[in-house]
């Protein structure tokens, strides 16, 4: 056990804890912009330094191990235009077109500019002699290098947590840049279309496409678990006007906050269909097409025609099958049906299939 | 599974995939696998195709399909011979051990090497490196199950993790990757013509009469029919009525050919359906349902975990919860069935089911389960649900070991068709796609369906990659896009089932498991012919 001081306050940390995980254990908010935990942990923004006493640098929270006796100042004057100068410094390369950027209201970079009052770079950025290309030829994903911050937290995203490097860092000059797979050739990359490096952008830098059709406070999120595999995972449903305009992977115990392609970009365009069927339809025995019912024709019609199978041929005449995509309640009420009124124990799901 | 996603991904020393390809059919679990593997975990692959984690893992025994018994019972010749096994485990947890043990016998590495079409020296290889691990969990998927001895390959499996001592651990286990969302769930909640939910054996003494109390009604005590084992019979008119919950057997049954003919056999077809499937045209009565955002309830995942699944939005139109359309039927047909609302229903099964006796949505949405959900068996409201199986005892008391022999696949290559045809699934689409193809970049990525086809193959055929060829079975003829590689192995292909244009099902073999009459979609005979 090792103890320090932070802001005053006596800390006990472990020995392979950092500064920012034991301000944390204090519920000392030290801020952070390229930091993901385990993930991106390379003090690459630092927007989280601190001023430790007797040592003359600003160290990076995020990757500075405490140690015994250490005195930390997250908030003095020194630490606060810190901070002013690196959001400057990263504002210098940002276009902000904060009004058109999907991310507005949810970015990071904006909030931070916001808390510590920095409205306009005082530098030039030197990033802005660089031809970098949007890219947004892909289906769902695309990447505003004009909006990078440059963390990585994407491409470490790609590379620890989906496992698939499909986002790398690239050179150009002395500069170090993203490269997003989401350009004409996105065909032919290893990219899977998880969204996993959008959901992780602090910025507008890579979104999903479908971002700009809503504006986060506008919306509401309903928790949920994913409706293809098995995998169970949690995502927010994002709604807006009754309508679900996006998904986002929530920190669920099988997918610790990971979405896949289906998930995030496939599991609510079909909702509202034009093609949904919404009223009950029974066929037309001499025209073979199916017309229009109400609920109660077509109950009517269901309970008498099975009932009388049943009374002709026995209960074992009939069949009913359960949907291995709905739910357990649904799926409980459906076998109850079969054995309570069908008279028959032929019930099954697609398991088999 | 027995075990969590978590602990096989995170506490494991070796990973052992048979026939599962979790990057397209799971691909979040896939993603964790590819975490494990670069943080040190060792991969052995079992698999036809040189899939994505083949070329990670460290061992990749790409054996013929349909051969997975006598590659496990290989692997447990080889842990006997070399003494690798667990003998305080088999000794104290389980019996029947002396069956297997004589069954393997004369499953050697050389005769399995020929069976399987693998190299006798790296099956020795993999037996060692999977023994000798302190934590490996065997992870399989529908490459296992989807073969005429599909049970037998789950047993034999079972078989190899009780040589070794890997369950009832943290990092081990069988464990079987689910496919839908929730067959789990539909497993678990009693759609199944011999058990009651929570796999209550209808011929158990005392279990028809517990519902009969219960539900306060008389009840068939006999077994019903497996739907597979349905179809030939809505053909021979024993079964004449058919009710259908949101599934499209025309697109994921074998021999579709087959089904549209029972399917219209019937004398009354009712399907409650989201849209206008291939199957719902045939139906007498269509009764909209609702999908997974407009209605409260749970699904159950691959590793026993009930979580929970939220209304979000309403659709415009007169769709009803599925609830209200069964308990309509149950009423109108004079069983006196309230309506409740899914929280309502749950209490119900928890009534009924021993193993969901302490879950509850009340209990779901609560601070102290704060979003994880509920593992069952969870017997009680202080039950804390059970992440892994089989600890310290197996829930039958001792494990069984049932020997398996290797029987080769019901239709296998032959001079009319002389190539093997496997099929699967593919990351953008899950499926009939009635879901993922009404989005419109899904579309865009996946459009078409495609048979990946072995390059020397393809040369003998004079077919080119993205050529469109004819592909027949027995049973049917379809087109679709070659994509020539050496994914598969020479006289083998692979195609997707997804799709309506060249559904792989119009060719797959109806020829069932013989205990679980799951299909043997994974082996079946075909030619492939250039399009003239």
């Amino acid at each position: 056990m090792i103890c320090l001081n932070i802001d005053g306050i006596a800390v006990e940390a472990g020995e392979d804890m950092t500064i920012l995980e034991a301000a944390q254990s204090v519920n000392i908010r030290i801020p952070t912009l390229c930091y993901m935990k385990e993930v991106n942990e390379i003090g690459s923004c630092r927007m989280c330094v601190v001023e430790v006493e007797g040592m003359n640098k600003l160290p990076t929270a995020c990757n500075t191990l405490v140690k015994e006796g250490m005195h930390v100042q997250t908030k003095s004057e020194r630490v606060i235009e810190a901070r002013k100068t690196i959001l400057n410094l990263l504002l210098s390369n940002h276009h902000r077109g904060c009004f058109s950027c999907p991310q507005n209201g949810e970015c990071e970079l904006q909030e931070l500019c916001y808390e510590y009052g920095v409205e306009e770079s005082r530098y030039v950025g030197t990033r802005k002699k660089i031809e970098r290309p949007v890219k947004d030829s892909h289906p769902f994903l695309c990447y505003h290098p004009e909006l990078c911050i440059h963390c990585q937290r994407c491409v470490n995203t790609c590379a620890k947590v989906t496992g698939r490097k499909a986002i790398t860092l690239g050179k150009t000059g002395m500069f170090n840049i993203i490269e997003a797979p989401f350009g004409a050739d996105w065909d032919t990359t290893l990219c899977e279309s998880c969204g996993n490096c959008a959901q992780a952008c602090p910025t507008g830098a890579i979104t999903e496409k479908r971002k700009k059709n809503y504006r986060g406070w506008e919306t509401k999120r309903v928790r949920t678990t994913c409706p293809h595999c098995a995998t169970g995972c949690q995502m927010d449903l994002i709604v807006k006007d009754n309508k679900i305009v996006d998904v986002e992977g929530a920190d669920g115990p099988s997918n610790h906050g990971l979405l896949c392609v289906k998930g995030r970009s496939a599991s609510f365009d079909f909702i509202d269909q034009e093609d949904r069927i919404r009223y009950p339809l029974i066929k037309n025995k001499d025209t073979g097409e199916f017309e229009r019912a109400t609920w109660d024709e077509a109950l009517d019609l269901v309970a008498s025609k099975f009932t009388e199978l049943r009374e002709n041929y026995g209960g074992e005449a009939l069949a009913g099958f359960a949907c291995s995509r709905s739910t357990n309640e649904d799926v409980y009420m459906l076998q109850k049906m079969v054995r309570t009124v069908f008279e028959s124990n032929n019930t099954d799901n697609c398991a088999r299939v | 599974m027995t075990n969590t996603i978590y602990d096989i991904t995170h506490e494991s020393d070796v990973i052992m995939l048979v026939g599962s390809n979790p990057e397209h059919a799971h691909p979040v679990i896939g993603m964790q696998i590819r975490q494990a593997v670069e943080k040190g975990t060792k991969l052995i692959v079992v698999d036809p195709r040189e899939i994505d984690l083949a070329k990670k893992a460290d061992i990749h025994l790409k054996l013929r399909p349909g051969t997975n018994v006598a590659f496990a019972n290989g692997m447990m010749h080889i842990i006997i011979e070399e003494g690798l096994l667990d003998e305080a485990f088999i000794h104290e947890r389980t019996e029947n051990f002396e069956a297997v043990k004589e069954a393997v016998r004369e499953y050697t590495p050389d005769k399995v090497a020929g069976i399987c079409g693998i190299d006798a020296d790296i099956l020795r290889e993999a037996a060692r490196m999977y023994a000798t691990a302190d934590r490996a969990p065997i992870l399989y998927c529908l490459g296992v199950t989807e073969h005429h001895t599909g049970t037998e390959g789950v047993m034999s499996l079972s078989n190899l993790a009780m040589l070794t001592g890997k369950l009832g651990r943290p990092g081990c286990g069988v464990n079987p990757i689910r496919g839908q969302n929730n067959v789990q769930g539909a497993c678990d909640m009693g759609a199944s013509p011999n058990q009651f939910p929570g796999y209550q054996n209808i011929i158990a003494p005392g279990i028809v009469e517990k519902f009969e109390k219960a539900w306060n009604t008389t009840l068939n005590p006999n077994v019903g029919v497996k739907a597979t084992d349905c179809f030939p019979k809505m053909i021979t008119g024993e079964i004449k009525g058919l009710f259908i919950f949101g599934e499209d057997p025309v697109r994921t049954d074998p021999n579709t050919a087959h089904v549209i003919h029972a399917l219209k056999s019937l004398d009354f077809f009712v399907i409650d359906e989201l849209f206008m499937t291939e199957t719902a045209k045939l139906a007498d009565v269509i009764l909209p349902g609702r999908s997974y955002a407009e209605k409260e309830g749970t699904f159950t995942n691959t590793e026993r975990r009930v979580q929970r699944v939220r209304k979000a939005v309403e659709i415009a139109g007169e769709t009803r919860p599925d609830t209200w359309i069964f308990t309509e039927i149950m009423r109108r047909m004079g069983y006196p069935q309230p309506h409740l609302t899914p929280a309502e229903i749950m209490e119900e099964i928890s009534l009924v089911t021993p193993s969901f006796g302490g879950i509850s949505h009340e209990r779901l949405d609560s601070k102290e389960v704060d979003g994880r959900g509920l593992q069952w068996p969870c017997f009680s409201k202080d039950h804390p649900g059970t992440p892994i199986m089989h600890e310290g005892k197996f829930s039958r008391g001792l494990g069984y070991f049932r020997p398996a022999e290797y029987k080769c696949s019901v239709e296998l290559p032959d001079e009319e068709y002389p190539l093997l045809l496997m099929t699967g699934r593919i990351l953008y689409h899950y499926n009939a796609c009635a879901m993922t193809d009404r989005t419109e970049g899904i579309h865009q990525i996946a459009p078409e369906s495609f048979i990946e086809m072995n390059t020397n193959d393809a040369l003998k055929l004079g077919i080119r990659n993205e050529e469109m060829v004819e592909i027949s079975s027995r049973r049917g003829t379809i087109a679709a896009k070659a994509h020539v590689s050496d994914k598969t192995r020479e006289g083998e292909c692979w195609m997707p089932f997804h799709y309506i244009e060249g559904g792989a099902n119009w060719l797959t073999n109806d020829a069932l498991d013989g205990i679980s009459s799951t299909p043997e979609y994974k082996v079946c005979a075909i030619k492939v012919q250039k399009i003239k």
